[in-house]
């Protein structure tokens, strides 16, 4: 149902153009300030439009800061093992959930389900993760705790396969003596290529943001993440301004990263993203049509 | 011809079983996975009836029955975390999604494929992002030397505020914040279930001689009722929660406004991890997983009690 009037639709347009400005305008001010010579950028502030263009803060981050090409590598690692490890196990818990054949399905839904519904929390889950399974200073900390499987996402992938896997192709898949997980690989895994690349987007995109994990789990630098690099940035800024003129303030102050090479790195954080996402952008609105109202 | 059958019944009886061990092997990551992630803290939350001990573990610490939770309302926090978490909670779940209605239904009766698309594309990207990076860029705007804000009021010959000092301010830029990184995503769910909407609805509508404004109401939010009542519910249910990373990273972890910052969840982080105050992170962690509960439950009840199809299970 569309406006018929042409005012309308100018008033409308208007409105979702200062919408889309305000969802943009924030980014442009990170982005131009990671352009902008140091100097002017102590001078004026951070502002929408380089006032001096300057490239120094990316040529520094990738001249002479490693930690950044490293934080970069543990990133994408992560979000590589994380991803497919992660379809591969929602997949694989999700199918026999769609099986009316398989006697424990109702069972097992409910017990997928009742995570949505209930969990411990932070307290338990970092004991029993430090404690029994000291996965803390690994890079499983930034793959295993709370990330790997999402309750939503296996419902999700159930409901696809029970209503776009007809039995009958199963059945007559199992009469030509193909076994369970041939079914699943030759024949509901190629019908499935649009939920699992929406899930994929979606665990992926968790993975890559996380600094959660990176905050509770590690403290060993080699292991930081883009994220876990920039908590430690907003960390140090925090305990200069507490602990002013001390002699400690001034260790932390040499840590810290200028002002415009803090902003490149935040702008380095999200490029993939806003690079990737255009071309995947049905994907990700399928993702949460699907998956924001009932699984 | 008896015998055959039984013999072809045993066997299909066999093939059957050997059916379901297969299917039950396919499960056997995940069930570990989600046995340890998600069900083995749950029993661990008897940890908030412990006086923890590290060396002794979660197990072998001694039991101190509900001591934890009484040194936690002795003190002026607990009040305040609750009311920080659900206050905060109610705003976001009232403003976001009347933001959201409004969004979706603007965007039905925007004309043009393509600015519908660029549109729907662009509104999304701040969901995309980490609240890591969100507080680098309110940083931007806020910081007291050079942040834009302050850099535009003493443009204007003003003084500079600084605004990470001072508690009044952040009521409000925590709901800008929220709003600005979360209203793409509702609007974009609203709007699925808005183009949904038989159009015979409104053609009907049109002939009894509504206009734009009556259509909305009689007919697009109507429509709507559904999927609103679920995501207020699935929100309500998630009341007692708040997201980490806005209360925690955004305001650059200040410790001078924690009275109008700390949630919860900043809360129980900080008892973990700063404070070695194990007892009243577990205490007001607890209460956090068995209220969430209990209010999920409640508010799918009277959902069922009022209009079956909505609740959610």
């Amino acid at each position: 149902m569309v406006v018929k009037n042409k005012s309308g639709q100018i008033a409308l347009n208007i409105i979702f153009t200062l919408l889309t400005i305000a969802a943009v305008a924030p980014f442009l001010l990170l982005v131009s300030s990671s352009f902008t010579d140091e100097a002017t950028l102590v001078r004026d502030g951070y502002s929408f439009l380089p006032g001096k263009f300057s490239l120094d803060a990316y040529i520094y981050l990738f001249q002479s800061s490693m930690k950044i090409v490293k934080g970069y590598g543990i990133t994408i690692l992560v979000t590589l093992i994380g991803t497919v490890l992660s379809v591969l196990f929602t997949t694989l818990f999700a199918y026999p959930l769609s099986r009316k054949e398989f006697p424990f399905r109702y069972f097992f839904s409910f017990f997928v389900f009742f995570t949505m519904l209930f969990n411990g929390g932070l307290v338990p889950s970092y004991m029993m993760w430090t404690q029994t399974f000291h996965i803390k200073n690994t890079l499983w900390a930034l793959i295993f705790p709370g990330l790997l499987m999402n309750g939503f996402y296996i419902i999700m992938m159930r409901s696809f396969f029970n209503a776009n896997i007809p039995d009958a192709l199963v059945e007559a898949a199992r009469i030509d003596g193909c076994g369970e997980y041939g079914i699943l690989w030759k024949i509901v895994l190629p019908l499935s290529k649009p939920m699992m690349a929406t899930i994929s987007l979606m665990v992926g995109l968790g993975y890559w943001n996380d600094w959660m994990n990176s905050l509770y789990y590690i403290t060993d630098e080699k292991l930081f993440s883009i994220q876990a690099i920039l908590n430690t940035i907003i960390s140090n800024i925090q305990f200069l301004q507490s602990s002013q003129g001390s002699s400690v303030a001034s260790g932390a102050a040499a840590d810290l990263p200028s002002v415009g090479i803090r902003m490149a790195i935040a702008v380095i954080g999200i490029l993939p993203i806003l690079v990737i996402y255009p071309f995947f952008q049905k994907y990700f609105v399928k993702g949460i049509v699907v998956g924001g109202v009932k699984g | 011809m008896a015998a055959v059958t039984a013999v072809s019944g045993k066997k299909r009886k066999r093939a059957r079983r050997k059916m379901t061990l297969v299917l039950f092997s396919m499960m056997l990551p995940g069930l570990v996975y989600l046995l340890i992630n998600n069900y083995m803290p749950m029993v661990g939350l008897l940890i908030a009836f412990k006086k923890y001990n590290y060396s002794a573990g979660i197990w072998g610490s001694e039991w101190c029955g509900f001591s934890n939770f009484t040194y936690l309302f002795k003190t002026q926090d607990a009040i305040n975390i609750v009311r920080n978490t659900i206050g905060y909670n109610l705003v976001f779940i009232l403003l976001g999604n009347v933001v959201a209605v409004a969004v979706a239904v603007m965007l039905n009766f925007l004309r043009g494929k393509m600015n519908k698309k660029i549109y729907q594309t662009v509104i999304l990207i701040p969901f995309l992002i980490s609240m890591v990076v969100v507080s680098y860029i309110v940083y931007a705007f806020l910081s007291q030397e050079s942040g834009f804000l302050n850099k535009l009021i003493e443009s204007f010959g003003g003084e500079k505020i600084s605004w990470y000092t001072q508690a009044k301010y952040w009521p409000f830029i925590f709901v800008i914040v929220n709003l600005w990184k979360g209203f793409g995503y509702s609007s974009i769910l609203y709007y699925a279930t808005v183009i949904g909407i038989d159009s015979s609805l409104y053609e009907a509508a049109t002939v009894d001689g509504a206009n734009r404004w009556k259509q909305v109401v009689h007919v697009t939010l109507p429509g709507l009722k559904g999927t609103i009542i679920t995501m207020v519910l699935l929100a309500i249910g998630r009341m007692f929660y708040s997201d980490f990373g806005l209360f925690y990273q955004v305001p650059m972890r200040s410790g001078l406004i924690s009275s109008v910052t700390d949630t919860i969840d900043v809360f129980v982080y900080k008892g973990l991890t700063q404070l070695n105050d194990i007892g009243r992170a577990s205490a007001a962690g607890f209460l956090q997983s068995v209220m969430g509960f209990l209010l999920v439950l409640t508010a799918n009840y009277i959902v069922r009690k009022i209009d079956e199809e909505n609740a959610l299970f």
